[in-house]
């Protein structure tokens, strides 16, 4: 049986080119960094230019580049560093209710310190507005963390709109962009935003590896101390091996972003397309207009999310609940409830498909076909 | 190529690199999938946990797997403080740390917790009775490095953890990442809380690391989110990367069994080689060693013009630790041991790897007499 993964937004396979990059780089450039012989200049040199690419990539200056673990511990750098660099301006956070749990729990942490935090919520396709934002936002608001794009529903925030309201206030504005970078275009000037996260697993690239951007002029606190790596906001030998990895990785998705973008809408719509003329009822979790091309969060009514998952996993078919990261259990999606009220039949019947790297039209027809079958299976009385 | 810069990073093992290339593109799920690609990688992430585990002679559930050393010492250290911060915020470490422990230690001076620095005696080493003076009723932690990285001596683990079982609340972290494979430390019988390993020091790939946390010590975590590793470092795990270290750790350790004599027998000759040399003073002490560094310097010769001399024959040693290297700071170990400012300013720091042979070290020493008879006359 052919396997097929539609569960891109938890992970991406790595590219075969990106594979072959880290080998050369451990087999051969495997100084430390730091180390001031050649060694050592080499894979500094690997370092600088991945940062000029990678600040490229987003409109940025090279010396904003961070390199961290990956997408939580650039979340966690944000949020609890931008409070912490800002300790005496405020003690008041803005974030959303359907944040990635690596930007809520670093919320919650800050919580128990004393810091106040309003957790926006959103409407029914999972979008913050604007005037949300400015009717919480206080004179001693220090940050305001809002993601750009869900990875459970895949709902594009409007971070630019958010970016331009806060133009002139002290509070620093973190976005999320884990789900979206690779498949959207960004620009860190034109979002305004001083802080935002990315991760290379999700683009290809290897585990283990992401980034901060810092806008210069930010004030962020370090949360790792030692060397003085990162310019000194994140100490640590650098992961060289998986820093070359991810610049091969993003200058792929750079290059084929036109084109995947127009692939996943494609498969998007094909998939809709097989399920209603099987007859399925379903609907769309999310927003039409303004989503993630990768994602598609689709509720089905009268099945149940945890049968749904097995019996399909059994034909082959790789998908997921929601969020991969609540370590293995199938809790009630927080961005569910946040859109439909815990009540709501939604969320016990909705699966997220998201789709990546390999996957053809025949996949996504087989994967639509399997799920109008299983649905019917399960709903027939 | 005459690699001896091996406390700074190691080459990975070929071996590791087909490991981590197999994992990467058959088993690239998220091991918190539900799904059969999920579960399969959650089962290579157990058996590398069960692996590591296994050859540290720990239960599998104390180890946690990190992005790497600073990381394991940092989220040991504040994870610690900020978890019994109410029963006193007073803590006890030495002189000569890695900066990772170090510049955790003076972030948390700065929050408010007081530090004991315990001094070194000349040979590098902590005196007991000095540590055991040092606690208070207010210490919660006691954090020590087990093989110096800068001249490679070994601070009695056991003697201290024996003394600090008479102060059950006292939590006790070693940096072991230099010892790894090197000098032995069993975690079970000394009473230890944390330690912490970092995979590139062991021919693992960088940005792996594991810190082992004693069953039944708990901890606030340094990064929130997915609530992996037992909640206490969240993120998606690197599995490929931790395949790799736990194998690298098996080899690293099968290596020690089988060329611990070899290298002994290396650091000897080096040790013999360069004390015969005109100018040259040994600073890594004849015993309580690790066998893998020598430290040394020159008489008069600035030790970065030495260290880029030998570079040009194909020798890569370093200065002091890679991760101050770039400040030009004088060793603090070495000051630390009471060596004169001239004289530390001259240090340079061999370390070898298991892959090291006598030919190399003869290659060595022949480079260091040319380098001290050409350098001289340039500077005379």
């Amino acid at each position: 049986m052919n396997k097929i993964y539609l569960d891109h937004a938890a992970t991406t396979p790595m590219h075969p080119d990106v594979l072959k990059k880290m080998i050369k780089v451990m087999e051969t450039y495997f100084g430390n960094p730091s180390s001031i012989h050649s060694f050592g200049r080499e894979v500094r040199h690997i370092l600088d230019e991945t940062r000029y690419e990678l600040a490229n990539s987003i409109g940025a200056k090279p010396n904003t580049i961070i390199f961290t673990s990956g997408g939580t511990e650039a979340d966690n750098l944000a949020i609890i560093g931008a409070v912490e660099g800002t300790r005496s301006k405020g003690n008041h956070i803005i974030s959303t209710e359907i944040e990635h749990h690596a930007v809520l729990h670093s919320c919650h942490a800050l919580e128990k310190r004393g810091y106040e935090v309003t957790y926006l919520p959103v409407n029914s396709e999972g979008l913050v507005t604007p005037e949300a934002v400015k009717a919480a936002l206080r004179d001693e608001t220090v940050l305001v963390s809002v993601m750009y794009g869900n990875n459970e529903v895949g709902t594009i925030q409007p971070i630019a709109e958010i970016g331009d309201l806060l133009s002139g206030h002290q509070a620093v504005f973190h976005t999320d962009a884990v789900q979206a970078f690779g498949i959207e275009k960004l620009n860190v000037d034109e979002l305004k935003v001083d802080l935002l996260s990315v991760s290379a697993h999700k683009i290809n690239g290897p585990k283990g590896i992401g980034f901060l951007y810092v806008r210069n002029g930010t004030d962020l606190a370090p949360r790792f101390f030692g060397g003085e790596q990162e310019r000194k906001k994140r100490a640590g030998t650098e992961n060289v091996a998986a820093i070359a990895g991810f610049r091969e990785a993003v200058r792929i998705s750079m290059d084929e972003q036109a084109l995947k973008r127009e692939q996943y809408l494609v498969f998007k719509q094909v998939f809709l397309d097989k399920l209603e003329k099987s007859g399925t009822k379903f609907s769309l979790n999310g927003s039409v207009a303004k989503s993630l091309p990768h994602i598609l969060n689709l509720s089905l009514p009268g099945t149940n999310v945890e049968a749904m998952l097995v019996n399909l996993d059994l034909a082959g078919i790789a998908v997921s609940s929601g969020s991969a990261c609540t370590a293995g259990s199938i809790e009630p999606s927080h961005v569910l409830v946040a859109m439909f009220g815990k009540d709501s039949e939604r969320i016990q019947n909705s699966i997220r498909f998201s789709f990546g790297l390999n996957n053809t039209i025949g996949e996504i027809e087989k994967a639509a076909e399997e799920t109008a079958n299983i649905t019917s299976r399960l709903t027939r009385n | 190529m005459i690699y001896f810069d091996n406390s700074a990073t190691t080459k990975p093992y070929r071996e590791i690199l087909d490991s981590f290339t197999k994992v990467s593109l058959d088993y690239f799920g998220n091991p918190s999938s539900l799904h059969n690609l999920g579960v399969q990688a959650e089962n290579l992430l157990s058996r590398a946990r069960n692996q590591t585990a296994e050859l540290l002679n720990v239960k599998p559930a104390e180890i946690l797997f990190t992005s790497g050393g600073t990381e394991s010492n940092n989220l040991a250290i504040k994870g610690t403080a900020m978890k019994y911060r109410s029963r006193g915020k007073h803590i006890i470490t030495t002189n000569i740390e890695h900066a990772s422990v170090y510049a955790a230690m003076e972030q948390l001076a700065e929050l408010g917790f007081e530090i004991s620095y315990v001094k070194v005696n000349s040979k590098g080493i902590i005196e007991l009775e000095n540590l055991e003076k040092a606690i208070r009723p207010d210490t919660i932690l006691v954090s020590v490095i087990h093989v110096n990285n800068e001249v490679g001596t070994v601070q009695p683990i056991k003697e201290i953890s024996r003394l600090l079982e008479e102060h059950p609340k006292v939590m006790f972290h070693v940096d072991h990442v230099q010892g790894v494979a090197k000098v032995p430390l069993d975690l079970h019988d000394c009473r230890i809380d944390f330690c912490s390993f970092s995979g590139h020091k062991f021919h693992g790939l960088k940005g792996t690391g594991a810190l082992y946390m004693r069953e039944g010590v708990s901890i606030s975590p340094l990064l929130s989110g997915g609530s992996q590793e037992l909640r206490v470092r969240s993120g998606t795990e690197n599995v490929a990367g931790m395949v790799a270290m736990s194998k690298a750790l098996r080899f690293s350790l099968e290596k020690h069994q089988q060329q611990l004599p070899n290298m002994l027998k290396i650091h000897d000759y080096l040790r013999k080689e360069l004390s015969n040399i005109t100018g040259v003073t040994i600073h890594t002490p004849n015993e309580q060693i690790a066998p893998h560094i020598l430290n040394f310097s020159v008489k008069g010769f600035k030790a970065e013009v030495f260290v880029h001399f030998l570079e040009q024959k194909g020798i890569f040693i370093s200065t002091t630790s890679a991760c101050s290297s770039k400040k030009k700071a004088i060793s603090k170990t070495l000051l630390a041991m009471g060596i004169p400012d001239e004289v530390a300013e001259s240090a340079v720091r061999v370390s070898l790897s298991y892959e090291s042979t006598m030919q190399e070290a003869e290659t060595f020493i022949a480079a260091v007499s040319i380098a001290i008879k050409q350098l001289g006359e340039v500077m005379k």
